[in-house]
């Protein structure tokens, strides 16, 4: 198994009241799957990637629990243990694109950090490195994009350059936090495509993140459904969004826009 | 980028044209003639009239105007009526004082800002951060020629760091920046705790935005996210408000000179507004605005490097 979860608890201790962000969250991944996580606004989901990724450590949040990575517990580790993994073997992309990348820095060296944090390479080499990645995120021309700076690119090449940086060392496990929420329907369909392909060339462990079910269900495996920072139901992707279990998530994929309504060029989101 | 350059460099010409005019409106609005100094107040009106003419002060405004400009973009600056003598040669060793006084000042402000805005904003929170701010709103809210009169009081009198008389620059230039190092201090501390307060409101803002989000994703440390990351974005807008603080610093040069009797610009064109000697005034105001327009034209083309955003526009 190459990553378990087991009951990961985020409390927040910032104001009065302790408040519960993620509760007794449990998941098991083996290498190369695509798992979905999907639930509303505020139901955790995002949280418990980026407790994972180590991201939200502060004095006024509680992490526990344990998240097994190729046989370590992240969870523990203090914060230069864990930067080892960081970019190296545990990436993750974000829902807004157009805020995550350094505006003031050239694509290039945005893609090539992790190359220079985690490993010695010449400069050269290190370019090399990252017009393969941004090639394999389906840039189109990188040699082009490597030179250029955020605001030259739209929000969907803006986001295959995060793809780019996360996989720039091949990691074993991604984490994409809503990374298409931002985008146009059909940009988005390229990303999840461009996903998909990654998945399927370099055996990279996803771990989708993502509010819309109908998403999920056309890339991932297996699905948690999160309800209030806590799994509400899980299994097989097939088997939730057809038996749905529970009310919440039948309503989840009620909510859905549907195809007929896309055509008739309805508001969706 | 060329075209920027030249549209900047046509609004430093029309700037420094505006401001030669309205020093010219303003000294002839202003009661006083330069012949009551030169001619003393016993002079009869005949030898009035005819110093006026000898100087072309009979002539109308505009036309004194244009052969005073004439002349000035030709390198003449006149002669000054009280002195006469050359105006620049008259202004050319005073305009040194105060420019190294300026520069001085400036220097110290990156020196104490930069580092103190660093640290307590990397250390949000902790002893330095609230001693800096405490430090920062209190010296703030003093006016430079106070702050003057309290470092010669505390430095010369008490710790006897340094003698409370100007040391020129021909007295070997380790002396003489000993010396101004305490005036300079004067402008550069209130300038010095807005500078720390912006950084450190800058680095702050920076250091919540998604991308550093992004940088510590991939395993940087806090510090190289700070200096990788956060710095560069953190300095736009710092270093616009360094090159604002240029006039500032020019016009806190020459009320400091007062406090600490430094013979710099200051000196002589206060004396030279008391004598209405329009030729110095006239080439000092336009010195300090070349110098003022000139830092910000310099500090815009820095803007353009720092941001990528920000180009061709």
């Amino acid at each position: 198994m190459m990553l378990d979860i087991r009951d990961l608890s985020v409390v927040f201790t910032d104001r009065g009241a302790p408040f519960t962000a993620v509760d007794r969250f449990s998941l098991q991944m083996e290498e190369g799957e695509i798992v979905g996580i999907v639930g509303e606004s505020g139901s955790g989901k995002s949280m418990t990637a980026h407790a994972l990724m180590g991201l939200i450590r502060r004095s006024a949040v509680t992490v526990s629990g344990s998240a097994v990575f190729e046989g370590t517990d992240l969870l523990p580790l203090s914060r230069a243990e864990l930067r080892q993994y960081q970019g190296r073997d545990l990436s993750i992309i974000f829902q807004e694109p157009m805020t995550s990348l350094n505006p003031t820095m050239r694509i290039g060296k945005q893609v090539e950090e992790s190359l220079r944090i985690h490993e010695k390479l010449s400069r050269a080499e290190r370019k090399a490195r990252a017009l393969d990645a941004m090639a394999l995120a389906g840039l189109p021309d990188p040699e082009e994009v490597y030179r250029q700076y955020p605001h030259q690119l739209s929000g969907g090449m803006r986001q295959r350059v995060m793809i780019a940086s996360a996989l720039v060392l091949r990691p074993r496990l991604l984490i994409a936090d809503e990374p298409t929420t931002a985008l146009d329907v059909t940009i988005q369909a390229q990303i999840l495509e461009t996903l998909k392909d990654i998945n399927r060339k370099e055996g990279t462990a996803i771990l989708f993140i993502s509010h819309d079910l109908g998403v999920v269900k056309a890339l991932c495996s297996r699905v948690v459904v999160m309800k209030q920072g806590e799994i509400v139901e899980s299994g097989p992707v097939d088997d939730v969004f057809y038996h749905p279990r529970e009310d919440y998530t039948k309503l989840l994929i009620a909510s859905r826009p549907k195809r007929e309504k896309l055509r008739g060029g309805g508001d969706n989101e | 980028m060329g075209k920027t350059l030249l549209k900047r460099a046509g609004l430093l010409i029309g700037t420094l044209l505006l401001v030669s005019m309205l020093a010219f409106v303003a000294f002839s609005v202003i009661p006083g003639d330069p012949t009551d100094s030169i001619l003393g107040i016993e002079a009869t009106e005949e030898q009035r009239l005819a110093l006026r003419a000898q100087l072309g002060l009979d002539q109308p405004i505009y036309q004194r105007y244009w052969s005073w400009l004439t002349a000035f973009v030709t390198g003449d600056f006149g002669q000054s009526y009280k002195y006469n003598m050359p105006v620049s040669g008259l202004v050319a060793a005073q305009a040194k004082v105060t420019l190294v006084l300026a520069a001085v000042s400036f220097v110290l402000i990156v020196v104490i800002s930069l580092p103190l805005g660093l640290i307590s904003a990397r250390h949000q929170g902790g002893i330095v951060d609230r001693v800096v701010t405490v430090l920062t709103q209190v010296t703030m809210s003093v006016p430079n020629f106070i702050m003057g009169l309290g470092l010669m009081f505390l430095f010369a009198l008490v710790l006897k760091w340094f003698e409370p008389k100007y040391i020129p620059l021909e007295d070997g230039l380790g002396a003489h920046l000993r010396f101004m190092v305490f005036p300079a201090l004067a402008i550069a501390l209130p300038k010095s705790a807005m500078t720390v307060k912006l950084l450190r409101g800058s680095i702050l803002g920076e250091m919540g935005q998604d991308y550093i989000r992004t940088a510590y994703s991939k395993g940087n440390s806090q510090g190289s996210a700070l200096w990788r990351h956060v710095l560069r974005n953190a300095m736009i807008p710092v270093v616009t408000f360094l090159a604002m603080a240029i006039g500032d610093i020019m016009a806190g040069s020459i009320v400091v000179e007062q406090v600490f009797t430094i013979p710099g610009l200051g000196r002589i064109l206060i004396s030279s507004i008391g004598n209405r000697d329009y030729p110095v005034v006239q080439a000092i105001v336009v010195l300090l605005a070349g110098v003022v327009v000139l830092c910000n034209f310099l500090a815009d083309l820095l803007y353009r490097v720092m941001d990528p955003r920000i180009d061709g526009r």
